[in-house]
């Protein structure tokens, strides 16, 4: 069994609260992410889904190096990234890159879009002289769909899909073997949204990706991902194959996710039965204890509240969170 | 305007994307500036003065300014001297021409030294935060209470002995120019400090931000070629009205005697020789005071166009 | 629910602003009718001209830049583009509520949410200050607000987005509206937060009968919510239908299109998406033929000269387009 391309264990990342004003003293955390583990394989997509507050973006800058963490391990292609110095650290930064929620804000609105996809290149050394940068750039810009007689305009005068390739086209700058997508669609409309899942499929084909794919639209997970993780409140509480997960979601948090999204088949949605979760997610501040969902938990039992569940592989290559799950 | 959409005749053929306006940001900028009726005008003054202080050289000599003659002292307005003479004798109209280069180069120079510092402070305490900004806003602070014409005067009186006669390009300057400028430089960065520490301080939060540091970028990049250039809103009409301010505290300064001295004339110490003479001879204080109120003003309405023009919030155009 | 169509009709409705860079044709001439107690879905990505059609309709469209140029709005038989000032005033809040995306900037965050509540109830309804409170507690506990007497001393902030959207909805319903306008108001929330408010929107329409208008973007909200959809593309409506006809005889291509492009939870997937070429509109022109023409996989000479106007093809079901998409060919 080949080596995954990204493991991560026991990862946590919380962000102390302080308060004071000549000295400042920590008061709390936002406990943002807590203990989680996964692996990743080369060639495939991970989803990692969940609602506000369940940390998956903070989850995916983390994993990156961008937060330092708080503890865990991160290894992405042996390097270890919360280990790794200078030139190290530098090698992963080429590996591993990222892809931005918003188009609007992740792209250097004073630069222009030359500039932008070949910072990597600069950054890196990977290509010394002006002219050859040029060209590589115009390359990167062909391939993500845009034309390249625009290299050198700004992002304002690009739409929204059009700035979300471009910021394709910076992470695929440095040649990576593994892109961290966070959120990339959420920001766009309807009819982009395929158009860029269907670009970021052509690319992983084409140039042999690894993708961590962070969203929120379970349906679009569905669709391009190979396997699913679905995060709570800091928590990862199911992992499984992705027809596996949606089909057989073992865990109750899970059910009610999968229940909540709304099919666009109106007999279907009139037949479904809902499972209606009561209550708000409670804040990462202080969380429940034991397993964090159990306030919200329509089958929550007494060992629920006091004991945090176990990540157990439950079925081969599908883990859960949860007392109630029979192995 | 953007060129509408062209409908191919066939059917099957992919149409151009529709792209935005090409109107660059200088070009909205500039759109937006233009609409400022004073912020023009003030322009306009300012581009006259500077053309009658260093293009009325060309009319007048330095040696002109500097002539005296006692026979015609205190002269008011005439055919021969238009702004009347001085104590001793010297045409006003042209020392207002030399002097105007100096409070003009004074306000300039000046205004350089407070952006640089002010930018240097201001960029690491807002990128670094902690302990880095605990510090150095502090420090900020301390010169802020200071209050800044005292400093000017107790500064000048330190420096005030032993100020030699320096030459640059030919001609000679008191050294008194080279202190007034590095005193109000270096008295004047903590507005501009904390108005940089502020852009920074948001701006590092930004995506693009973050971006760059997964890409790799190294910190003094991202500070100095990604955050800097997208804070020169505020930078470029502090440093517009830093100008005006130096030129007004050169003038408070030379007007109490601490400024630059004779032989090298400025609007400001042309106000001091004035001093008893208000009413008996009017001439020596109304232009050289007219100047200074012109350029002042001309200077303020600018920046409050520039402020207008380049705030990034204001989505008209 | 009466079929009879004639609770609200919109006829023409023609919007348009007024911009530097030239005018923005934003609502391009909109006709639909609304029965009492029905809920009409309209669907559209953004700038498609949704919202500022309803905006329309309540008069909130700000004057200049925008200006309402042609149409009628026949409200229980009265033009409310005729009225004036002050008799819409008396129709908004009290007839007609609207909701919006984000509760945070529609709630005043200085005032209590208490406050708010009996403010609209003191103005439309002749309570005393006693029973306003009493209702604005009734009204919390009715949008599932837990400790609703408590929490009426709270200001906005101290709610979470979901719970924000319930007060909006509560104050919407304070002098039980006819008409509850609501413009994406679960398009920020998490999808199991919206799945409540779907809910609660659906048992409150059953008790109050309220006619709902639900403005949003997502296909699958629709499917659930709505007993009628109007599809609408760069000001125009292209579409209309019950909702099922719409999803299973669908007859737009914009609308084939939005549907082709959409990922599903509840199915193995099959095939890529299908992504529909080129850009949205550029709305500083009226277009010549059909808006959709540049990007229509069904295009014909005819749709690039002529725009084609919203017909009824078959039973309760009006298209806006030349072609016939089951065979390809012009009707």
């Amino acid at each position: 069994m080949t080596e995954p391309l990204v493991r991560v264990e026991n990862l946590t990342k919380h962000f102390p609260i302080r308060k004071g004003m000549l000295i400042e003293r920590v008061v709390g955390a936002v406990q943002a992410v807590d203990n989680i583990s996964f692996t990743i394989n080369r060639g495939e997509t991970l989803g990692m889904v969940g609602e506000s507050g369940c940390g998956k973006t903070t989850a995916g800058r983390t994993l990156l190096g961008l937060y330092p963490a708080t503890s865990g391990k991160t290894i992405i292609d042996g390097h270890s990234v919360y280990e790794a110095r200078g030139s190290e650290l530098m090698k992963v930064r080429r590996k591993a890159q990222m892809i931005f929620q918003d188009p609007y804000a992740s792209l250097n609105p004073r630069w222009t879009v030359n500039s932008i996809v070949s910072e990597p290149l600069r950054v890196h050394n990977l290509i010394n002289t002006r002219k050859e940068r040029d060209e590589r750039v115009k390359e990167l810009l062909e391939l993500v769909g845009l034309n390249a007689r625009h290299i050198n305009r700004f992002p304002h005068e690009f739409s929204g899909g059009q700035r979300q390739r471009i910021g394709i086209a910076r992470a695929l700058a440095s040649e990576p073997l593994f892109v961290v997508c966070d959120e990339p669609i959420s920001a766009l409309d309807v009819s982009i949204q395929a158009q860029v899942v269907n670009l970021l499929e052509k690319l992983q084909d084409q140039l042999g990706l690894t993708y961590l794919f962070v969203a929120h639209d379970l349906s679009m997970v569905r669709h391009i991902c190979d396997r699913v993780a679905v995060m709570y409140l800091g928590v990862m509480v199911e992992l499984a194959e992705r027809d596996e997960l949606y089909e057989n979601p073992l865990h109750p948090y899970t059910k009610a996710l999968l229940s909540a999204v709304p099919v666009p088949d109106p007999r279907k949605e009139r037949e479904r039965k809902r499972v209606i979760l009561s209550g708000d997610v409670p804040s990462p501040i202080n969380p429940p204890s034991g397993c964090r969902f159990h306030p919200r938990c329509p089958v929550a039992v007494e060992r629920c509240k006091a004991e945090v569940p176990e990540w157990r592989e439950v079925r081969p290559g599908h883990h859960v969170a949860c007392h109630l799950v029979e192995k | 305007m953007s060129t509408p959409v062209q409908a191919s005749n066939q059917p099957a053929t992919m149409i151009a994307e529709i792209e935005a306006p090409p109107l660059s940001l200088g070009d909205l900028t500039w759109r937006r500036f233009k609409r400022h009726k004073m912020a023009i005008a003030g322009l306009v003054v300012l581009i006259l003065l500077v053309i009658y202080s260093f293009g009325g050289a060309f009319f007048v000599t330095e040696k002109y300014a500097n002539f005296t003659n006692t026979k015609e002292r205190l002269q008011p307005p005439s055919a021969a001297h238009p702004f009347g003479t001085d104590t001793i004798g010297r045409d006003l109209l042209a020392r207002t021409i030399y002097g105007g280069q100096i409070s003009i180069i004074i306000g300039i120079t000046a205004a350089f030294v407070e952006v640089m510092v002010g930018i240097l402070i201001g960029a690491l305490a807002g990128y670094f935060g902690g302990k880095v900004d605990a510090i150095l806003m502090r420090f900020t602070e301390a010169m802020l209470n200071l209050p800044q014409l005292l400093l000017l005067i107790v500064m000048a009186k330190f420096f005030s002995s032993d100020i030699k006669n320096i030459d640059i390009f030919g001609r000679e300057f008191s050294g008194s120019v080279v202190v007034i400028i590095f005193i109000i430089g270096l008295t004047s960065w903590p507005y501009l400090a904390r108005i940089v520490r502020a852009e920074f301080l948001s701006i590092k939060e930004r995506e693009f931000i973050l971006a760059a540091r997964a890409t790799g970028t190294p910190t003094w990049e991202i500070i100095f070629k990604h955050i800097l250039p997208n804070s020169i809103a505020p930078i470029v009409v502090s440093a517009t009205l830093g100008v005006a301010g130096a030129i007004s505290l050169e003038a408070y300064v030379s007007f109490l005697g601490l400024g630059v001295r004779a032989p090298t004339a400025t609007w400001g110490n042309m106000l001091e020789n004035a001093y008893r003479y208000i009413e008996s001879a009017y001439w020596m204080w109304l232009f050289p005071g007219l100047f200074i109120v012109l350029i002042v003003l001309s200077i303020n309405f600018l920046g409050d166009g520039l402020r207008d023009a380049l705030d990034p919030r204001s989505r008209t155009v | 629910m009466k079929t009879d169509h004639k609770f609200l009709e919109v006829k023409n409705l023609k919007t348009q602003f007024n911009t530097p860079e030239g005018t923005v044709y934003a609502v391009n001439g909109v006709t639909f009718n609304l029965s009492e107690g029905e809920t009409l879905a309209v669907v559209g990505e953004s700038g498609c001209g949704k919202s500022v059609t309803m905006m329309s309709i309540m008069r909130l469209i700000q004057i200049p830049p925008g200006k309402i140029v042609g149409g009628e709005v026949i409200y229980r038989d009265n033009d409310l583009l005729q009225l004036s000032e002050e008799a819409m005033e008396q129709i908004r809040g009290r007839e007609i509520a609207m909701i919006f995306q984000d509760p945070m900037t529609s709630l005043n965050p200085v005032l209590t949410v208490g406050r708010q509540l009996t403010e609209t109830l003191r103005t439309h309804t002749p309570m005393t200050p006693e029973q306003c409170r009493e209702r604005a507690q009734n009204l919390l506990e009715l949008v599932g607000i837990p400790d609703a007497k408590k929490r009426l001393d709270n200001y906005p902030h101290q709610f979470s987005g979901g719970m924000r959207q319930r007060v909006m909805i509560a104050m919407s319903l304070a002098c039980t509206p006819s008409l509850l306008i609501a413009d994406e108001p679960t398009t920020a929330l998490d999808v199991t937060i919206q799945a409540q408010i779907i809910e609660l929107v659906k048992e409150l329409k059953k008790s109050v009968g309220m006619a709902m208008i639900w403005i949003t973007h997502d296909l699958g909200v629709v499917a659930g919510l709505a007993d009628r959809v109007l599809v609408m593309y760069a000001g125009y409506v292209v579409e209309e239908a019950l909702v099922d006809e719409l999803y299973e005889n669908t007859l737009h291509p914009y609308t084939l299109a939005l549907l082709q492009a959409l990922p599903r939870a509840d199915r193995r997937r099959d095939q890529s998406l299908k992504s529909i070429k080129g850009s949205p509109p550029n709305l500083l022109v009226e277009p010549r033929g059909c808006p959709f023409a540049p990007r229509c996989e069904f295009v014909q000479e005819k749709c690039i000269t002529e725009n084609p106007a919203l017909l009824d093809i078959e039973t309760n079901h009006k298209v806006a387009c030349w072609v016939d998409v089951k065979t390809g060919a012009l009707r």
